[in-house]
């Protein structure tokens, strides 16, 4: 069974403990929650799933914490990363590869 | 859980709190867990004879600063280092020219009770004859040092532990971090000392790093550090979050900072140091390792793990406990360095590299407390001298650099 972790109740994100390798398939979410979900689209281990709806501009919380800031409308069940969610601090990582997170801001010329 | 294994684990606990080990008495009254020998180079050029002397030499490790010009940080931390309770003799290589000087040290060192001393490369007569006399004073300091030991117990309220982390991934929030977190507490309430740094990855998280301070005094102290780092961060434009941070499923440096922050354990922070100071009082400390205002715009914080790795040192921790998510293999000199993961793929594909699975967290074979308690029985062998496994690897890596913390005001700086 694909896993993922909530670690506090106010979370709307989890944190993968396995490789989603493709969408469609059912995860079952541990820590401050014992209910299941679909995930929408592959996602790595480490990476964060939706719990829930998230609206474009609605804060991220992971620890119980925000952690940023929608830029979009998130759907339960979809990856959270840098493609969908600003910091409030960090405005070099909006410029970050989504995949790698390799820096495009520098030139190598 | 049975009842023969909560008395099990009970019985455990009563052994790892109370354990006791033998290390290496100093005159200023600390006790450290290595007996070694350091070589410190004056400047870049005097890199390579340094590295030659202590090749091949077993208890002998090599720290150095590049630059030519010298700098008040800069001077204080090397110090601070040939002064740490682990090290038991010094040997200052300059090469001739620099301003940092080699003679100081020694001077220095030897009115610490240490055997030390320094020499010139130039005056030498270059490489081949200063390498010779390099290796020959050097095996005598550590013949010294190795029959004029003062073994003595040693316990958790003598031992000082630091914990870094890096190559974070999604998982040194949820295990990696957290599992040392309970270790520290572990250690503080049986009366050590922990310390923790990377304030610049506690961005984000004001309110949370305030409400843990021991006092008032500790609140103020933590407070003004806190904001140099955001004022910090701000001016450089960068924060302390890498491209294999964000390729392991951290997306924001605010998440980063509260999987970070949970190596801090829960108990109340005393206060706050700047490099180069050792806690004044056992408990939970935070280092600044921020360069003050006036100077923000003239060097970095900290520019990779083994400089932030060197301040703890440079504060007296006695063992670091680094904690690497996606797999970092570096060590560090003086000290030894253990290597925990909270990701088990990391775990088993750098096996040779990693102490520490703190993976088991997620795949629910063991609990937060037991996996404080494996860690300190690891802690308590590491100190009594079993290698870690980067110590065994020979990795060493040391990164000293330019930085201005020498402005002890409210406004300017984290000392109030």
């Amino acid at each position: 069974m694909i896993t993922c972790f909530r670690i506090n109740r106010l979370d709307n994100v989890a944190t993968m403990l396995y490789d989603v390798v493709t969408g469609g398939i059912d995860v079952r979410v541990l820590g401050e929650s014992t209910e299941g979900m679909k995930a929408l689209e592959p996602i790595k281990l480490g990476h964060k799933i939706a719990l829930i709806d998230i609206p474009e501009g609605s804060q991220i919380i992971k620890f119980g914490v925000a952690i940023g800031c929608a830029t979009c409308r998130i759907r339960a069940g979809e990856w959270v990363h840098l493609h969908n969610c600003a910091s409030g601090f960090d405005e070099r990582s909006q410029t970050l590869d989504v995949e790698t997170g390799a820096s495009t801001d520098v030139s190598y010329e | 859980m049975n009842n023969d294994r909560t008395a099990d684990l009970a019985r455990r606990e009563t052994q790892s709190s109370s354990a006791t080990w033998t290390g290496y008495l100093r005159d200023d009254g600390r006790k450290g867990v290595r007996n070694i020998v350091l070589v410190i180079y004056t400047v870049e050029c005097a890199q390579q004879v340094a590295h030659s002397v202590a090749a091949g030499e077993e208890d002998v490790h090599v720290i150095g600063f590049p630059g030519c010009y010298d700098n008040q940080y800069a001077i204080r931390l090397i110090l601070s280092l040939a002064r740490h309770p682990n090290v038991g003799a010094v040997l200052a290589v300059g090469l001739g020219c620099e301003y940092t000087r080699p003679d100081k040290i020694a001077e220095v060192v030897a009115a610490s009770g240490r055997p030390a001393g320094w020499f010139y490369i130039q005056n030498e007569g270059g490489t081949l004859k200063s390498v010779a006399k390099g290796k020959s004073m050097v095996r005598a300091m550590r013949d010294q040092i190795r029959r004029d030991a003062r073994r003595v117990p040693m316990t958790l309220a003598d031992l000082v532990l630091g914990c870094e982390c890096g190559g974070s991934d999604g998982t040194s929030g949820l295990a990696g971090n957290p599992a040392v977190g309970s270790l520290f507490d572990l250690i503080t309430d049986a009366g050590g000392t922990c310390i923790f740094e990377e304030i610049v990855e506690m961005i984000g998280l004001k309110e949370v790093l305030m409400s843990r301070a021991a006092g008032t005094q500790a609140r103020r102290e933590l407070e003004s550090a806190y904001d140099k780092a955001v004022r910090y961060c701000q001016r450089v434009r960068q924060y302390s979050i890498s491209p294999g941070n964000f390729a392991g499923g951290l997306t924001t440096i605010e998440e980063k900072s509260m999987g970070a922050f949970a190596k801090a354990g829960s108990k109340p922070i005393q206060g706050v140091i700047k490099v180069s100071q050792a806690p004044t009082r056992p408990g939970l400390w935070l280092m600044d390792s921020v360069p003050d205002d006036h100077f923000v715009d003239f060097g970095y914080t900290n520019p990779n793990d083994t400089e932030g790795i060197m301040d703890l040192i440079s504060g007296g921790a006695q063992i670091i406990l680094f904690v690497t998510g996606r797999g970092s293999v570096i060590g560090s000199p003086i000290v030894p360095l253990v290597k925990i993961t909270g990701n088990s793929q990391t775990y088993r594909r750098m096996i040779d590299d990693m102490d520490y699975n703190a993976g088991k967290l997620l795949s629910g074979e063991i609990t937060l407390q037991g996996a404080a308690e494996e860690l300190l029985d690891l802690v308590v062998r590491i100190a009594s001298g079993e290698p870690s496994k980067p110590e065994a690897l020979g990795h060493r890596e040391y990164f000293l650099m330019y930085k201005h913390q020498d402005t002890p005001s409210l406004d300017q700086g984290c000392r109030v």
